[in-house]
């Protein structure tokens, strides 16, 4: 090995590179529980003691975790499982049920996709028979018949909560609350939104059984949190095999952060949008610039990856086009010289004016 | 199986053989034959007291057995009646099928068994009665023999009380053999054409087919038709609503097979097909035997010694066996007999005398089988003869109709009332009205009740009938509460029921005697309820089912049976009507199919039950264009016979008018209850008595929960909600886990802000730079046009305005859509699909100032 030195050291640079790639990519594109939680540790806290409520002690519960896109509900509610179900006591006297609002589109698909998850008695392989009317009725005997300190509490998490409010008279929500509000198997109703007007979509009867438990995730950090999170969010872990090489990635990230240009085009993307899977694919667009013969980012792979993320769709479109196009392109405005109430459409303008000479002259040209 | 092709389509007339004995004190006259005669045929069966008979049920292969005891004349109404009085015997085939494997043989094709249950109703129409069969018995010894040549002999081994299987007594055994003697010269021939002494044993289908046979040879004048009735059409017949139900007046569940029979015999159909019906079917028409209206009366004799030893025997065999029950019921009956009996007590101690009294009563019941239409026969019939008769010689008169009527309801209540009772009485589908067997829904769940369920299972996988809705247990049990906030909390909780409802006394107390009420009327009623959510109705009305509930188990008020349907717990409005049933009588049905049984049930008269009340919670989503539902559960508690009490919660208190048609609320009445949302004061109180003697805490506290609430919605949910938030927060809050936790004002403070307060403004202060200067473009946009919307373009040329007046880097049309989309998913603004592209029109969900607020803070 020791002879081969310059040769292998640029081999072991690319099998590092591909270490690097596959952990940092997983953490970007997953939203693995692993990651840490951004400012959210109050909210957290709020959630976990209520699933471990509900675990333990049989109490039934509801709550609403709203948040914009992107801001890490989803992320929080299995953090939380995680972390309940590492329990000893809990893991084996927990059910969880997992809806999704646009999978599970009406009641009917809900209710039997309910059954199927909790495994009851009228399923039959991966089938559930029987009719919507009996699964129902079915469904809410059984939950009828638990109590607090007997049965198996439920965990029902609810994707996409606010699709679930369009379905007809909202039988399964108003069960679902009616249940946690009553003598019967305790359950945890834990609905994910970004609507914040949810609670308006709520028949109030519904409404009225709804605890009215709410847990807003709102990116409440500011800009030197984003840099915090950039950073954490590249750095390598200690248990990474190479240590010399994290330590190298490490310490270059450390002066990413530092720089200035860099901070510039985080400061440009932290304005349009907090939202962490932004900044996620940025870095994604980043990482793959990085190779063997360019092992560490720099602020020139950010900004690019950064100008990637923000071109404006349309005015690629209009950078494709051949010369005939742009010409036909260009009519519009020379019509609005000509009627000037005619609504014109601004990227063009304001497009065709950066494409600068470059589209009038050939238009010209062309003529 | 054996064919029986007994049922005979011709039209039969029934005369009395004999003159009748007019009883001197029974009132009713009695008779030792009877004469079947069938038209268009010369030949006549002649039934004796004593015989075997066949019974006409819904199957024709397998028609009921009996033993005939006595016949006799009802006279009490006008159209005269002939009815009977039999021994039941019970195929194995309607032995439950639950309950077939107790036998723990097989059963050989020809074997009954004897059925030795008193509630079974053994009075009769005398004219469903088919012909003779010959039953022998057999020792139990004794191997049943199969494969004999005559199908027209049974044989009894054993007994049969719904529980077990057991042999045959001696005496029972000696008993059944005699008559086999007497039954040898009951058939004469009287038409010159036809056959000459038939065997006793033959069923008069035979004779039939000879009538026939010797007819069409000699006589060609008249043609019989022969039309196979299909099953199906059979079944249609029997579960279908019939139009002349309410015609037959006497009794509600003695009508279709009546009325069938008179349609068949108008059609002259004669040959009985040969069909393969399930098993189930039978039970639903054995208590269905109709009574036709006969004009013809014949001679008749009179009621012998012998018969009326041979019952004595009888009804002795069978008392051990029932005479638990019978003190039970004696034990149940008391309180409701009122002036009748209100001296006795209800204990087993005096049994004595109950079993005197009944005697008494006992016969007077039987004396008025003959003066009133009625067909439900004590159940207690079985006490022992001597004692019967003894009471027969002192009797004089029976007690009046009315009398009678308000006796055996309770009777039948009585027994499904108690739980005891229901788990040692057997289910009596057959042989019963039909309204006796709704009574035992649990044990009729297994038993084999609904016609229609049987092939509906085979035809396509179900769910697993054995299926019982169960989440798992756990495996380790719940915590306990182990801290003052926890257990607070468990208290707080809406699940917890409360030993009493404070605040909502006044609403208790009408419903509770608006119910009362209308059980102690034995009538029907329909109250509405209305409130805002959260307001303690449907829990208002729990506990006045509670408490009457325990005041029937305290023989306050008659026992009742309470139904609960939730509008909101249904998949659709019409199986409302599936689920009332099922919690009726345990049947599955179809919501059609429901609805007609339902409607038969309480619609019907002479059917006498226990009152229902029937609790239905969010009214308002049974609604249907038509308001069929509406109107049928209003409409029934105007019926005499039903006796249903309807309490329907809503809440709009105007719902009657709003959408309800005249005639539904109408019906609905005016007896209208509304809850008025708590005031801060009720509210507090309501919290207290939660918190009684656990100082979790500060008054002040729970005064600022209450204050806020009464003040925005009234709800105790909410306030119960908050007050649970609020020990939490406290938990969190209090850093040393031993101190005790006290919820002070600023902790309920914060659980209330949390709750209430709008998160639009945090949503808009924690939003990004380009957000939020998109707002402030759509502002300064709503400001030049004056309007409340515009189209993204114009919001563009604002924002890009804005963007260079920050000094903010250029936004491209991609990104502020971008940031358009995410401010419209949050529904901070209301957009239209993003497909408008340039020209969506943007509009804002807060109010400007809102959002002027919002952005003035930074």
């Amino acid at each position: 090995m020791s002879s081969r030195k310059s040769k292998s050291n640029s081999l072991i640079h690319a099998e590092c590179l591909s270490q690097v790639q596959r952990i940092l990519r997983e953490r970007f594109c997953h939203q693995s529980p692993h990651s840490n939680l951004f400012g959210v540790q109050v909210q957290y806290k709020h959630l976990s003691e209520l699933l471990k409520r509900t675990a333990l002690h049989g109490e039934s519960n509801s709550v609403l975790i709203i948040g914009p896109r992107g801001s890490g509900k989803t992320m929080l509610i299995n953090h939380a499982l995680k972390e309940l179900m590492e329990i000893e006591e809990v893991s084996e006297n927990v059910l969880q049920v997992h809806l999704n609002g646009l999978l599970q589109i009406n009641d009917k698909i809900a209710l039997k996709e309910i059954t199927r998850q909790l495994n009851l008695e009228n399923v039959v392989g991966d089938k559930v028979f029987g009719s919507f009317a009996e699964n129902l009725s079915f469904l809410l005997e059984a939950l009828k018949k638990g109590d607090r300190t007997s049965s198996c509490p439920v965990i029902f998490i609810l994707d996409e909560f606010d699709l679930f409010a369009h379905h007809k008279n909202q039988t399964l929500l108003y069960n679902l609350f009616d249940i946690s509000q009553s003598a019967q198997t305790p359950i945890a109703v834990i609905g994910l939104t970004c609507r914040l007007d949810i609670l308006e979509l709520l028949e109030k009867r519904v409404k009225s059984r709804f605890s009215h438990r709410q847990i807003h995730l709102m990116n409440s950090f500011g800009f030197p949190q984003y840099v915090k999170i950039f950073k954490e969010q590249l750095s390598l872990p200690a248990e990474f095999p190479d240590k010399l090489f994290a330590e190298k990635w490490n310490e270059n990230v450390q002066y990413l952060s530092e720089d200035r240009s860099v901070q510039e085009v985080l400061q440009k993307h932290f304005n349009i949008s907090k939202n962490l899977r932004s900044l996620h694919m940025l870095l994604m667009l980043t990482l793959n610039r990085v190779t063997a013969s360019h092992p560490f980012m720099t602020a020139i792979d950010l900004m690019e990856a950064s100008q990637l993320c923000s071109m404006d769709s349309k005015a690629n479109i209009v950078h494709a086009f051949n010369l005939v196009l742009l010409k036909v392109l260009s009519l519009p405005f020379k019509v609005k010289k000509k009627f000037d109430a005619l609504p014109l459409l601004p990227h063009w303008k304001s497009r065709s004016i950066s494409l600068g000479n470059l589209s009038y002259n050939s238009n010209e040209t062309f003529k | 199986m054996a064919h029986y092709p007994t049922r005979l389509k011709t039209r039969k007339t029934y005369s009395w053989v004999g003159r009748p004995l007019l009883d001197r004190k029974l009132h009713y006259q009695t008779y030792r034959e009877m004469c079947v005669k069938t038209e268009g045929c010369s030949t006549e069966i002649h039934i004796q007291i004593g015989q075997f008979v066949l019974i006409e049920g819904d199957d024709d292969e397998n028609p009921y057995v009996a033993k005939l005891l006595e016949l006799f004349e009802d006279d009490s109404d006008p159209p005269h009646k002939k009815r009977a009085r039999v021994q039941w015997f019970v195929r194995f085939c309607e032995v439950p099928a639950c309950k077939r494997h107790l036998l723990g043989r097989k059963p050989g094709a020809q074997e009954i068994f004897w059925y030795d249950y008193p509630a079974c109703d053994n009075n009769i129409n005398a004219e469903t009665i088919i012909g003779l069969v010959r039953v022998i018995p057999l020792a139990p010894k004794d191997v049943v023999p199969t494969n004999l040549k005559n199908e027209k002999t049974l044989f009894v081994k054993l007994s049969w009380n719904e529980k077990k299987f057991r042999p045959l007594s001696s005496e029972l055994f000696a008993e059944l053999n005699k008559p086999q003697e007497s039954a040898a010269k009951c058939q004469k021939p009287v038409g010159a054409k036809s056959k000459s002494a038939e065997s006793p044993s033959w069923t008069p289908a035979e004779h039939v087919a000879k009538r026939i046979e010797s007819r069409h040879s000699a006589s060609k004048s008249r043609q019989t038709p022969t039309h196979p009735l299909t099953p199906r059409a059979r079944k249609r017949l029997e579960l279908g609503s019939n139009p002349q139900m309410s015609q037959q007046t006497s009794c509600a569940s003695l009508d279709s097979p009546g009325r069938m029979k008179r349609k068949v015999a108008f059609l002259e159909i004669t040959s009985p097909s040969k069909r393969s019906q399930p098993d189930k079917l039978q039970t639903l028409s054995l208590a269905l035997k109709a009574p036709e209206k006969t004009r013809e009366t014949g001679l008749c004799y009179t009621e012998d010694d012998e018969a009326s030893l041979k019952r004595c025997i009888i009804l002795r065999t069978r008392i051990p066996a029932s005479k638990t029950i019978d003190i039970k019921e004696e034990r149940i009956l008391t309180p409701i007999r009122g002036g009748q009996k209100s001296s006795v007590m209800p204990s087993v101690i005096l049994k004595p005398e109950n079993i005197k009294k009944r005697d008494a009563k006992e016969t007077e019941a039987q004396n008025e089988a003959t003066s009133t239409p009625r067909h439900i026969r004590r159940k207690s019939s079985v006490l022992s003869m001597s004692r019967i008769r003894q009471q027969l010689r002192f009797l004089g008169h029976s007690k009046s109709d009315q009398e009678e009527k308000e006796i055996l309801p309770a009777a039948e209540i009585s027994e499904s009332s108690s739980d005891e009772e229901e788990a040692s009485t057997p289910p009596l589908p057959r042989r019963t009205p039909r309204t006796v067997s709704r009574n035992l829904r649990s044990s009729l769940k297994s038993s084999l009740h609904t016609p229609t369920k049987m092939p509906k299972k085979s035809l396509k996988p179900k769910t697993p009938r054995c299926a019982t809705p169960q989440i798992r247990s756990r495996s380790l049990a719940a915590q306990e509460p182990a801290s003052v906030l926890e257990e607070a909390r468990l208290r707080l909780h809406v699940s917890a029921i409360p030993e009493s409802l404070p605040c909502r006394e006044q609403e208790f107390q009408d419903i509770y005697n608006f119910v009362e009420s209308k059980l102690l009327d034995r009538t029907g009623g329909c109250m509405y309820i209305s409130g805002v959510p959260g307001t303690g109705k449907t829990a208002t009305v729990h506990e006045v089912m509670r408490c009457l509930q325990q005041a029937a188990q305290a023989k306050d008020v008659p026992p009742f049976q309470y139904i609960e349907v939730n509008g909101m717990k249904l998949t659709e409005p019409h199986q409302v009507y599936v689920q009332i049933l099922q919690k009726l009588t345990g049947q599955k049905a179809t919501a059609n199919h429901a609805a007609e049984l339902l409607a038969k049930r309480f619609c019907t008269r002479g059917s006498p039950q226990e009152t229902t009340v029937l609790l239905v919670d969010e009214l308002d989503l049974l609604w249907t264009h038509k308001q069929d539902i509406m109107y049928n559960l209003f409409d029934w508690p105007t019926h005499k016979e039903a006796r249903l009490v309807v309490l329907t919660i809503a809440n709009t208190m105007d719902l009657p008018e709003r959408i309800m048609l005249n005639r539904v609320s109408s019906r609905l009445g005016l007896t209208r209850m509304s809850f008025q949302p708590y005031t801060y004061s009720q509210l507090q109180q309501i919290l207290r008595s939660r918190l009684k003697q656990l100082k979790a805490f500060e008054d002040d506290a729970i005064q600022l929960v209450a204050r806020k609430v009464a003040a925005l919605s009234g709800d105790a949910r909410r306030c119960l909600d908050i007050c649970r938030r609020a020990t939490e927060i406290c938990e969190f809050s209090q850093q040393k886990p031993d101190s005790p936790g006290l919820v002070t004002i600023a902790h309920s403070m914060e659980a209330v802000d949390e709750m209430f307060s709008s998160s639009y403004i945090t949503a808009i202060k924690n939003s990004s730079v380009l957000e939020q200067s998109f707002l402030r473009a759509i502002l300064a946009e709503f400001r030049r046009s004056g309007l409340e919307e515009a189209t993204f373009q114009q919001i563009y040329s604002q924002h890009v305005a804005l963007c260079r007046m920050e000094g903010l880097s250029y936004p491209t049309v991609s990104e502020t859509m971008a940031v358009c989309s995410h401010l419209g998913s949050c529904r901070l603004l209301l957009v239209e699909p993003s497909r408008n592209d340039l020209l969506l029109r943007v509009r804002l969900n807060v109010s400007q100032d809102d959002v002027l607020y919002a952005l003035k803070e930074e």
